[in-house]
């Protein structure tokens, strides 16, 4: 076959194909995938009353050798020709592209945090005045919009704790979601059962504030826990015992009944206000400001507001911390600890304190963003904290370039949001199979936009690195120049 | 005759079953360049990383300044004053050059970078002119360089220098080596370096050892062992 051969520079060597080679190219193509598609698509087996039948589906696996022969000319004409593909391919052109993209970063970088910062500060107004002038999105209330937010920026909170380990230290944790679980349970276990037994029940709409740092601290331990037996593991070895790690602290909660009562959850008191609890009652949080302040009628829309509050102060703390500590020497460290573990050792850093204290932050943040968690859904049982959490924490941190924050926003945004959008495109239903909902798609699409990611921006969104410290001037770097990382 | 600042009594290495050092003797005494030569395979590398801890002598023992540093964590070595530069050189390739010279005053908790960075630039001007590029995009001589830049940032009392030639264009080599020069001549930096180049290195060193198949067979001033018939064949003549 006369495909494209990918040569190890990491461009394409291409011959250019006439248009006969092009129709045998495809001719071969439609040989191959219909015998394919025939036993995978065209025979279709039915269990009809205990009888195994099968009837044939040839057109449609017809429809699809069609779709992939379409397809593959598409990247003849498209992609493969050197010439389409100078304009289309960013690799290519890497090197006056990526000065132009560069140049252009650097004007719009400093605003785009900022930007941010002032578009989640303003969030929630902007949804109410969109609903006070009757502006909003097709069923995409107030509230959703605020809660979709909150969700999302939970993730944006994962992410940041997450890119601690992964990105900064890099050390590759695929079982994140084990600390969120911890946080999560560490609430939901203290404000129902512990905090009344041994305060009695008035403190248990406080419990939140008093639980947060408990579970922060929780976590952070779980972090050294996992830390010390994995000091020795890098790349995929340690991937492999954190992935076992995460697993194995959802068994316990699903299996220790007496403890976390195991498969049927905890109900646990939601967020309040400083005690006052989001209700339309005497003594709710509406009542409260009614009688001292100013009248106020209860609306369903301030509990969420309020929640968005509290998970955008947490993950702003959140990445300020994280900013602070690059700064410092134990930032610094880390990201040395990420080049090289041997170089680090020989210039006198601590190398097990480093990797631990990753492991302990990281997990703290785990943690916080847990609790909240729990306190927002009112519910926690161990099937939040599967495996695919963990692999969609990770996917954030990566897709918005590993290490940088404000790419992770976007990837989070990107990745979360797109989930929501899915569960809103009904009109979806007519194009897919009968009994499928567009949401079960879902999978589908973050890992197509996986592959393009890795094909166009392979380093994620943002792949700058602000060097921490600067020497007379300030020079960030392409990520274009930086080498893969090692292990 | 000066003191003895680092000393190796029967130092024997293993890497699983393999023994890599059978019974190392070493003294490097305090302002001078000590040199350990031999071919591939010889252990110079293991000796230097033995000396640093990873991995640790399975008998005999190291003593630096008086303190016996067998058993210590390559860390807590780092803290007590000597600094190396490994082989491979082992830059953080993607950090910029002033980070990576920072991150060598590590043992000092960072501290009066002001002073020492002149120093290293004086040495290297190269680096300077590139502080604030990505380690990993300077060219092979420079990252040698900054290896050793980074090991002089930790204001070392024994500097460790593994193959710092390797790899390197012969000019490049040569200002290599007349940097470690300078170094020990007016700083006073008592300098361990291993070579396969044995000319450069005969040339510059005090005392000399070379090393064949983890033992070490002849020992003696540079300039003595440069003028022995059995050295110039087995390192001098033969391959270079």
């Amino acid at each position: 076959m006369s495909a494209p051969v990918k040569s190890g520079s990491g461009g394409f060597e291409t011959k250019i194909l006439s248009n006969a080679q092009i129709a045998k190219d495809l001719f071969y193509t439609a040989l191959i995938t219909f015998p394919i598609l025939v036993p995978i698509v065209a025979i279709r087996t039915q269990l009809d009353q205990g009888v195994l039948t099968w009837h044939s589906r040839f057109w449609l696996a017809s429809c699809l050798a069609l779709a992939v022969v379409i397809a593959r000319g598409l990247m003849h004409f498209l992609v493969w020709n050197p010439r389409a593909a100078a304009s289309l391919d960013v690799s290519a052109s890497a090197k006056p592209t990526s000065a132009k993209r560069l140049s252009l970063s650097d004007r719009i970088g400093p605003y785009v945090s900022r930007g941010l910062l002032i578009f989640g500060l303003l969030l929630p107004i902007v949804a109410h005045l969109g609903h006070a002038i009757g502006i909003e999105l097709p069923s995409f209330g107030e509230l959703r919009l605020v809660d979709l937010a909150t969700y999302i920026l939970i993730y944006v909170m994962l992410g940041w704790g997450l890119n601690v380990v992964v990105g900064l230290a890099g050390l590759l944790d695929l079982g994140y979601v084990a600390f969120y679980a911890v946080g999560a349970y560490s609430y939901a276990l203290l404000s129902t059962v512990y905090f009344p037994r041994w305060f009695g029940t008035g403190v248990v709409p406080f419990a939140f504030y008093i639980t947060m740092p408990i579970a922060g601290l929780l976590a952070a331990c779980w972090g050294v826990i996992l830390g010390f037996p994995v000091l020795r593991l890098r790349g995929d070895y340690l991937a492999i015992v954190t992935l076992a790690f995460g697993e194995i602290i959802r068994l316990v909660l699903i299996n220790w009944f007496s403890f976390t009562q195991g498969p049927q959850g905890i109900n646990v008191p939601k967020l309040t206000f400083f005690g006052l609890k989001f209700k339309d009652e005497p003594g709710g949080f509406a009542d409260f400001v009614s009688t001292h302040f100013f009248p106020l009628a209860y609306n369903r829309v301030q509990g969420y507001i309020f929640l968005y509050y509290v998970i955008l102060a947490m993950a702003l703390a959140t990445y300020f911390i994280t900013k602070k500590l690059r700064r410092l020497p134990i930032g610094r460290a880390w990201e040395a600890l990420r080049e090289d573990e041997i170089a680090c050792r020989s210039l006198g850093i601590n190398t097990t304190n480093t990797k631990l204290t990753a492991f302990a932050i990281g997990a703290m943040f785990g943690g916080f963003s847990g609790s909240f968690f729990a306190a927002r859904q009112g519910f926690v049982s161990p099937e939040s904290f599967v495996y695919i959490e963990s692999a969609l924490i990770l996917a954030i941190v990566v897709l918005g370039g590993l290490g940088s924050q404000i790419g992770i926003v976007f990837s989070a945004v990107a990745i979360m949001g797109s989930f929501e959008i899915f569960r809103e495109m009904d009109f979806m239903k007519a194009v897919l199979p009968t009994g499928t909902e567009p949401i079960q798609f879902r999978m589908l699409f973050v890992g197509l936009a996986m592959v393009l990611m890795m094909r166009f921006r392979p380093r994620g969104f943002v792949t700058k690195r602000e060097p921490t410290v600067y020497l007379k001037e300030k020079k960030a770097i392409s990520g274009d120049l930086v080498a893969e990382g090692h292990g | 005759m000066s003191k003895v600042l680092l000393q190796g009594e029967g130092v024997e290495t293993y890497y699983g079953k393999i023994q890599a050092l059978k019974g190392i003797d070493f003294v490097v005494n305090e302002g001078e360049i000590a040199t350990v030569i031999g071919s591939n395979g010889a252990g110079k590398s293991t000796l230097m990383m033995t000396i640093f801890g990873t991995p640790r002598a399975r008998a005999g023992r190291i003593i630096f300044d008086g303190k016996d540093i067998t058993q210590m964590p390559t860390h807590e070595i780092a803290h007590l004053g000597l600094a190396q530069s490994p082989e491979g050189r082992r830059i953080f390739p993607r950090m910029s050059v002033f980070e990576n010279l920072q991150m060598g005053a590590t043992v000092r908790n960072l501290e009066n970078l002001e002073e020492d960075l002149p120093k290293v630039f004086k040495l290297f001007p190269r680096l300077e002119e590139r502080r604030n590029q990505r380690a990993g995009t300077l060219s092979g001589g420079e990252q040698q360089m900054l290896a050793i830049g980074r090991a002089m940032m930790a204001k070392p009392r024994l500097l460790l220098l593994d193959e710092p030639s390797l790899g390197l264009a012969p000019i490049i080599v040569k200002l290599i080596f007349s940097a470690i020069k300078a170094l020990n001549a007016e700083e006073g930096l008592t300098v361990l370096l291993v070579e396969q180049n044995a000319n450069h290195a005969l040339k510059l060193a005090h005392s000399a050892y070379v090393m064949v198949n983890g033992k070490i067979t002849m020992s003696g001033t540079g300039a003595e062992l440069l003028r022995r018939p059995e050295v110039r064949a087995a390192y001098l003549e033969g391959g270079h």
